[in-house]
């Protein structure tokens, strides 16, 4: 079935699409009528054409699989399914076998029992038995099902001594270590390769009992999603190098978390013992990351363990920052700032931040009477600028891009800014066969694309291309998604207000379909708007504050030279980056793990992090030491604790506090008309992009810069290059 | 079709001159509807009942000399006479797979007259003759390539196959070379390509060579090969008749069984039928190697008795009928027979099911009494190891670890008790893998363990024996 799959596209150029079987599963969404099997003579009701696998688990019988994976084509090569079918000559695959009315699925019965024994014992007899120095131990599917469905006797022997088969592991980058003897060839990994991820680098070569799993020459796998395929191996064949002989599964304590690493939102569990952080694990979530999270959120986590700020640091007269006790520094900090008026006072907010302590800066500042509050990121102003919440969002929302029939990347490259949204696309494009087209450098972006040109112009004429007219303007629920990265020209109003244009022409009256969206990359922006920060620096830059607080703020926006001489830097966030090298006063603040924070996705879908560890040394949560400063300043913020403070973002927002929904946001008209006096034009020149390749996306924000893992990875793209 | 009735009716007055008695009888035809009288006694196929009549490569291959022999006649009229005829006439015809597994060919085209969706359908001949002992297809190849290319137009017409795919093992030069001579032949003579022998209907054929896998002659797995992927046999359902080749629906058939089709179309389905036993009928070609005097292949009335084929066409056993060990009745995958078996038994596909054995491709590898038949089964047991393609779970490990058990059985170096076992891993193999590899090479395994037990325990006694007398003279 796996074979099947890039079939079905270049089929559909030439014939109409046919309901044939690996589309099992999104047909029996689709038809109404269901059948009726008997798993084990009780009587079930299923959608015509789902599998006996998913026959038998509405029943509540959960078949063994180790090849079969709903996210996955059907390979059906494990044979682990099999189960007896009345008037079947032979046990069938439930995983590849759709249903069929009145079957009787006997999965208990002597014959299904022996199939499974008889696989279970296949399996094992090339296996080896290193199950005491294997990662995936505790954790695997081998041994799960050994146990429940193997046989307790071994029959194996070897009185000729020729030992076990034995494969040569591969070398497939610095994230996936492989132990190739392991491998039960299941071809999952090649499947969310080929599939999922899009990158056709794994594969299986020779055939009988000398198939492999490989790279077909030694090479990385190159891909942004790579590490998934440590999470869907269901034996120890693949395992996490960062996490090799780290620790066992049932050692660890898993607190529900979200990542921060872009602004999707994955949802994540964050594996800790004793205090550290040993691996991060994608949660399923089916509104954002399904169950797949991108590498830089899964390995970047030992970079929250170097380059940590552990203690508060003031300048001194050398000019060198040295360590100090809270009262110290917080006082050095209300002396910076009684001495100056409130209105010079500015606030920069960085990629990482939670919406609590935003909120606390904000109240701060205004308490003392300044209005600069300002985030690293840049969006247009002008016209309706942020007021509108349906401005900076992604409105369609993730989820319904697969409910989309055409899509519009304008200025980004979801790829590496967004992967997970990168492969809800994919998804899309090969699932529902959607057209994408595409505004920008030439980037691969995974899946094809109409590339309709890189420059500005191609935006103001889009309406002459080929693909609005034969695609975009035909479809029923079009997508337009504008990247941040667009944003960022100093032209940025005018490509927004043209893209706004374009979208609202495309919407379709009476439709409650939304076409405009706005990719965000940094996972603090929109609660930052939401909040009321203004987005870029310029301000700063032009009234040269007297107090600058760099909250989290590290992509050098703003540098020294920007500011005026006696300018006092206050930095607050978690690492010895860009920003703390800058600042005359440090506070030690908490990373994402180890604070209880409210992060909104480009969608607009609030969610919280969890503390799964403390932070380092006096590092402490951001927006407490908010809080402590403003105590001593003599204006004490209104809020003691969580609840207090959430209290507060109700108040700014309500959307702030009611997690995993997405709060609809609308008035795309109203904003169009305010847009219309933006006499600002597109200049001509062509879009540029942060991240092209591979190698561009691993160290993108202070954690990822000081994390090792990702260090290596930029070098292995390097080299592969 | 006239000619053919004049010869039809010639047969019918001479055996109506003749006393019923009279052996001759043995080959008598009842075209009569109304005589549904069975005959009991079968084989010595008369030559003017031959299909294959170049078998042996004495006459021309080319088109010349295949239209002498009655190829491409009128079969713009067969064409004519429409699909439901065509099909009518391959039912009737009760022509059954010759590939191995012996499906109902006039089943099997009817699948594709389904309401049309818009997709192509193809034919797919399957030219990828592996089995060992097998060499039926490539004969056709090389020396009828008409008798075939013909073929794929009737069976194209009769499916509504936008074109034909011969798919050719790599190994077979000469007769790919052979046939690709003939489809430009035919090409230039007009028969296929555009408007194929003036039918109006448009019919290509092309070839493609495969690179030797023994896997991709599993319909699936030569799909996947022909689309250009790793020759692994693909799930099913869907079958290749709802998603065949490119994603359309597809038949595939072997080369024996395309190639037989014009000639019953054009001497009826009835004459096919009146050889061979009821679900068994027509002309066989049978592939007779092994220890024999004169290996051969011949082509053969079904069902005739397995001793008369190569008491007459083989110039019998090595060393006598009574020097015979063991015979693999069908190509390498099924099991063998024991003499006693082989004395009497009919070679068609109900007999040899009904002693657990199967036709397949009628390829017969006998073995007398100075062959090792454990060794003989441990090699074929070596090949299936190597062509498995490694997909499926049972097929992989277990074919690898019935040829470690087998080569041990060689030497007797096993206890007795892992026969069972490995009787026990053959069963854990049938009927659980994706394709019929993994039976395959369960049968023959199987086969020797029925009819050779005894055997076996000797060879391990015997063994330990030796082992024992070793040591002890180590001591002394």
């Amino acid at each position: 079935m796996l074979r099947l799959l890039p079939n079905s596209r270049i089929l559909s150029k030439a014939i109409p699409p046919v309901n044939i079987s690996y589309k099992a599963r999104e047909c029996a969404s689709k038809a109404a009528e269901t059948v009726e099997v008997f798993v084990d003579d009780k009587p079930v009701q299923v959608q015509p054409g789902s599998t006996v696998l998913q026959a038998c688990a509405q029943a509540g019988v959960e078949i063994p699989r180790f090849c079969y994976h709903e996210r996955l084509s059907i390979a059906g090569n494990c044979r682990m399914c099999l189960v007896e079918v009345e008037r079947s000559p032979k046990p069938v695959a439930s995983c590849a076998m759709p249903v069929m009315k009145g079957m009787k699925i006997k999965t208990d019965s002597p014959i299904t029992k022996k199939a499974r024994e008889g696989v279970m014992e296949f399996l094992l007899v090339n296996h080896p038995l290193d199950c005491p120095i294997c990662d995936q131990g505790g954790e695997c599917d081998l041994q799960d099902q050994s146990m429940n469905f193997g046989s307790d006797k071994s029959r194996f022997t070897d009185n000729q001594f020729l030992g076990k088969r034995a494969v040569e592991d591969k070398d497939i980058g610095p994230l996936v270590k492989t132990i190739m003897t392991r491998c039960i060839q299941c071809t999952r990994c090649v499947r969310f390769a080929n599939e999922i991820a899009g990158v056709s680098d794994l594969g299986t070569t020779g055939r009988g009992n000398d198939l492999q799993i490989g790279t077909y020459v030694e090479k990385m796998f190159k891909s942004e999603l790579s590490g998934n395929v440590i999470d869907i191996c269901p034996v120890g064949a693949l395992t996490s190098k960062p996490y090799a002989f780290v620790a066992r599964p049932w050692e660890l304590r898993r607190v529900d978390s979200i990542d921060t690493m872009d602004a999707v939102g994955s949802n994540i569990v964050v594996c800790t013992r004793g205090g550290d952080i040993m691996r991060i694990l994608p949660r399923i979530h089916e509104g954002i990351n399904e169950e797949w999270l991108a590498d830089k959120s899964r390995f970047s986590y030992d970079g929250l363990k170097r380059q940590r700020l552990t203690s508060p640091m003031i300048k001194d007269e050398s000019g060198n920052l040295i360590s100090v006790d809270w009262e110290t520094a917080l006082l050095r900090v209300c002396d910076a700032i009684t001495s100056v008026k409130g209105a010079e006072i500015a606030a920069i907010a960085g990629g990482q931040v939670d919406a609590e302590a935003l909120i606390a800066m904000k109240d701060l500042l205004n308490k003392l009477g300044s209005e600069s509050l300002n985030t690293e990121e840049i969006f247009p102003m002008d016209g309706s600028g942020t007021d509108l919440r349906s401005n900076y969002l992604l409105n369609s929302s993730i989820e319904g891009i697969e409910e989309s029939d055409a899509i519009l990347l304008i200025g980004c490259n979801p790829r590496y800014e967004a992967p997970l949204l990168n492969a809800r696309i994919r998804k899309a494009f090969i699932h529902n066969e959607i057209e994408v087209g595409y505004l920008g450098p030439k980037i691969d972006l995974s899946y094809n694309y109409q590339h309709l040109g890189d420059t500005t112009t191609s935006l103001e004429n889009i309406k002459s291309s080929q693909f609005y007219k034969e695609h975009l303007s035909k479809a029923k629920k079009p997508m337009i998604i504008l990247g941040s990265s667009a944003l960022q020209r100093a032209d940025g109003t005018a490509v927004f207000a043209k893209t706004q244009q374009i979208s609202n022409e495309l919407k379709e009256a009476g439709s409650s379909w939304r076409v405009l969206n706005v990719l965000q990359r940094v996972a603090s922006q929109v609660a930052a708007l939401d909040i009321g920060y203004r987005p870029g620096v310029e301000n700063v830059r032009n009234n040269k504050p007297k107090v600058l607080f760099l909250l989290h703020a590290d992509n050098e926006t703003v540098r020294r030279e920007d500011l005026g001489k006696d300018c006092v830097v206050i930095y607050q966030g978690s690492h010895g980056d860009q920003g703390a090298l800058m600042a005359d006063i440090v506070l030690p603040g908490a990373a994402y793990t180890e604070k209880e924070g409210t992060y909104v996705n480009t969608e607009g879908r609030a969610q919280r992090t969890l503390v799964a560890v403390n932070p380092p040394g006096l590092a402490r949560n951001d927006w407490r030491i908010t809080r402590a400063l403003s105590e001593m300043i003599g204006q004490p913020l209104s809020y003691d604790n969580t609840n207090e403070i959430r209290d507060r973002l109700a108040e700014m927002s309500p959307n702030l506090v009611k997690f995993d929904t997405v709060e609809e946001a609308n008035y795309f008209k109203q904003s169009e008309e305010l847009f219309k006096d933006i006499k600002e034009k597109i200049k001509q020149d062509s879009f540029s992009l942060p991240m092209i390749q591979l190698k561009d996306y691993f160290m993108t924000d202070p954690i990822t810069r000081a994390s090792p893992t990702m260090a290596q990875c930029v070098k292995a793209n390097n080299k592969e290059a | 079709m006239a000619s053919l009735g004049k010869a039809g009716g010639l047969v019918r007055i001479l055996t109506g001159s003749l006393p019923k008695s009279s052996p001759v009888l043995t080959s008598v035809r009842f075209n009569q509807t109304d005589a549904k009288k069975e005959k009991t006694t079968f084989g010595n196929l008369k030559d003017e009942d031959r299909i294959f009549t170049n078998l042996y490569g004495r006459h021309d291959w080319r088109l010349k000399g295949a239209k002498s022999r009655g190829d491409w006649y009128k079969t713009r009229e067969i064409m004519d006479k429409g699909i439901e005829w065509i099909q009518k006439e391959i039912t009737t015809s009760g022509l059954r797979g010759r590939g191995g597994a012996g499906f109902p060919t006039g089943m099997k085209w009817s699948f594709m007259n389904r309401p049309d969706d818009g997709r192509p359908k193809y034919l797919v001949v399957n030219a990828d003759e592996g089995e060992p002992g097998t060499c039926k297809d490539r004969e056709i190849m090389r020396h009828d390539p008409h008798k075939l290319i013909e073929g794929c137009l009737i069976a194209g017409k009769a499916m509504g196959a936008r074109a034909a795919y011969i798919y050719i093992r790599g190994e077979f030069y000469y007769e790919a070379s052979n046939m690709n001579a003939a489809i430009k032949e035919a090409y230039d003579a007009g028969l296929i390509g555009k408007n194929a022998c003036n039918s109006g209907y448009d019919f290509d054929v092309y070839m493609h060579r495969g690179a030797g896998a023994y896997i991709c002659g599993e319909e699936t797995a030569l799909i996947e090969s022909l689309e250009g992927k790793q020759g692994k046999p693909r799930l099913k359902p869907p079958f290749p008749a709802d998603v065949g080749v490119f994603g359309c629906p597809t038949t595939v058939n072997n080369v024996e069984t395309i190639a037989v089709a014009p000639t019953i179309c054009r001497r009826g389905g009835e004459w096919f039928a009146q050889f061979g036993r009821d679900r068994n009928r027509g002309t066989k070609l049978f592939n007779i190697s092994g220890h024999v005097n004169n290996p051969c292949t011949v082509e053969e009335e079904m069902s005739v008795p397995l001793k008369d084929l190569i008491e007459r066409h083989a110039g019998g056993v090595r060393g006598g009928w009574d020097n015979l060990l063991a015979i693999i009745p069908g190509g390498s995958s099924v099991p063998l027979l024991p003499k006693s078996i082989c004395d009497d038994v009919l070679m068609d596909f109900d007999a040899l099911v009904q002693a657990q054995s199967g036709l397949g491709t009628a390829a017969i590898i006998v073995m007398n009494k100075q062959a090792d038949v454990v060794r003989c089964i441990s090699r074929l047991i070596d090949f299936y190891k190597h062509e498995s393609c490694g997909q499926c779970t049972p097929c992989r490990e277990g074919v690898h670890w019935m040829k470690k058990m087998m080569t041990r059985f060689v030497t007797g170096n096993a206890k007795v008790e892992e026969i069972d076992m490995l009787w026990e891993i053959s069963k854990q193999i049938e009927g659980h893998s994706i394709c019929a590899l993994g039976d395959g090479a369960a049968w023959p395994v199987q086969g020797l363990i029925r009819h050779f037990r005894p055997l076996l325990e000797q060879r391990f006694k015997d063994y330990e024996k030796s082992q024992e007398l070793q040591q002890s003279a180590q001591t002394i």
